[in-house]
């Protein structure tokens, strides 16, 4: 299957990215690891008239704690989380993350920042990004703005970057002393999109009380969604096993799933609660406490 | 639509192309260089049989666009063979009778290939999570984990 046709552009700076944006408006689309986007291209799901390619622009790959975050470059191929010793060490829910993302060709060339700018609800780092309490940075023709990750996904495949901004890098808040995180996914085979899938991210206090506590899940709507009554339920209280499954019964019920050949929606919202359990008991376990 | 002269280095020599921008590199390799040892399977990312390296990581070439692979190190099956001796990948399959009907075998090997060149001894487990993206429907993958774990031996 052939795209069809366009017009190429591969700036070597971000400058020139920006002015490209600026010139052809909503009649451009930005090219990063092209892990979603040409697939879309080709089934001509998305058809456009000029590709920017930012993928020769130096400097957006890096992954490094600074000024209290976790930095990633946008264009961060998703095999350098996996091999990334940081984030084997202290972010054990990006690994659990980026191990299960498509299949290890794909994450040769998927990218962090393409994965979120996609606005795909059914991508698996939405949820483990709202999990962590992140956000990501923009550059458009006015200089940058940050944008929390919870303001980010505005719709299916809509986003809060306008047609003239790049998504240059994300932004993760280095987790306090006894913190913890997991992501859980159901998928039918390798390389598939989620089933359902839940990224939890704790932190615990003196007593092992659940201090804070963020949930995410993955393909249970239009967006990634965010399921703050859960959060709001285990924050303040210890993480026992009744604790934990009333969060997990609270964050199914965020869950608004729709059938597909994946499932049904009680099906998906049922996966929702299980794999919210497990990703709860994982990370309480990670951030040292006792399950 | 604009065109574009690129040059790709295919197997250590430079080749050059004046292409469209949509063209995909797996086009690119089999109708402009008329190598067609990459081959097209599902032509949607699933797959894997289209596997080349690119800069010596294994990628779907349906999934990359010609002018992307602009400047690029571009390692095809053709690349394999070096004097007329089979690669020990190659080696490995044809010992240990990894394949079938051949069509995934292009790109298991070169998955298989850039597997060893970081990982000299790999596990079973990790031979199996690396080719998780190439898919076979005649073996059951048997015979191919064996044929990579061939060519670990015999590089040892």
């Amino acid at each position: 299957m052939i795209p069809s046709a366009f017009d190429y552009h591969a700036p070597g700076t971000l400058v020139d990215a920006l002015a490209l944006l600026e010139k052809f408006g909503d009649d451009a689309k930005v090219l990063s690891g092209g892990q979603s986007l040409l697939p879309m291209l080709k089934i001509r799901l998305a058809q456009v008239g000029h590709l920017v390619d930012i993928g020769r622009i130096a400097g957006l790959e890096y992954i490094k704690e600074e000024a209290g975050f976790l930095k990633i470059g946008a264009a961060t191929k998703e095999v350098a989380l996996e091999r990334s010793d940081l984030v084997r060490t202290k972010y054990p829910i990006l690994l659990d993350t980026a191990k299960v993302i498509a299949d290890p060709l794909v994450r040769n060339r998927a990218t962090v920042g393409g994965n979120l700018a996609h606005g795909d609800p059914a991508n698996d780092h939405p949820a483990t990004m709202l999990a962590l309490g992140a956000s990501v940075v923009a550059q458009g023709p006015k200089g940058e703005r940050t944008i929390p990750v919870d303001q980010f996904f505005q719709g299916l495949f809509a986003t809060a970057l306008a047609p003239n901004e790049i998504l240059t890098e994300i932004r993760i808040p280095v987790p306090a002393a006894k913190s913890g995180g997991a992501y859980v996914k159901l998928e039918r085979k390798v390389g598939d999109f989620a089933t359902a899938a839940a990224a939890v991210q704790v932190t615990l206090g003196a007593k092992g009380e659940v201090t804070k506590a963020g949930i995410g899940l993955t393909a249970a709507g239009p967006t990634p969604i965010q399921a703050g009554e859960a959060e709001k339920f285990l924050t303040g209280k210890m993480p026992d096993d009744a604790t934990l499954a009333e969060t997990a019964r609270l964050a199914s019920q965020a869950a608004k799933p729709t059938a597909d050949r994946r499932g049904a929606p009680d099906y998906k919202r049922e996966m929702a609660r299980v794999l919210t359990m497990r990703a709860l008991r994982a990370a309480v376990r990670r951030a040292g406490g006792k399950v | 639509m604009s065109t574009h002269k690129i040059t790709v280095t295919v197997n250590g020599t430079a080749r050059t192309a004046e292409v469209e921008a949509r063209l995909l590199l797996v086009h690119l390799l089999r109708e402009d260089f008329s190598m067609t040892g990459t081959h097209i399977g599902c032509d949607t990312t699933h797959c894997g049989a289209c596997t080349v390296l690119l800069d010596g990581e294994p990628v779907k070439s349906c999934t990359v666009l010609a002018v992307q692979a602009d400047g690029h190190q571009v390692m095809t099956v053709e690349g394999l063979e070096q004097g007329g001796k089979l690669d020990p990948i190659q080696n490995g399959f044809w010992q240990e009778h990894g394949l079938q009907c051949g069509y995934c075998t292009s790109g298991m090997m070169l998955t298989g290939y850039a597997l060893l060149q970081r990982n000299k001894k790999p596990t079973e487990g990790e031979i199996r999570e690396a080719i998780s993206g190439n898919l076979c429907r005649c073996t059951g993958y048997v015979n191919i984990v064996k044929a990579v774990q061939h060519a670990a031996a015999a590089q040892q």
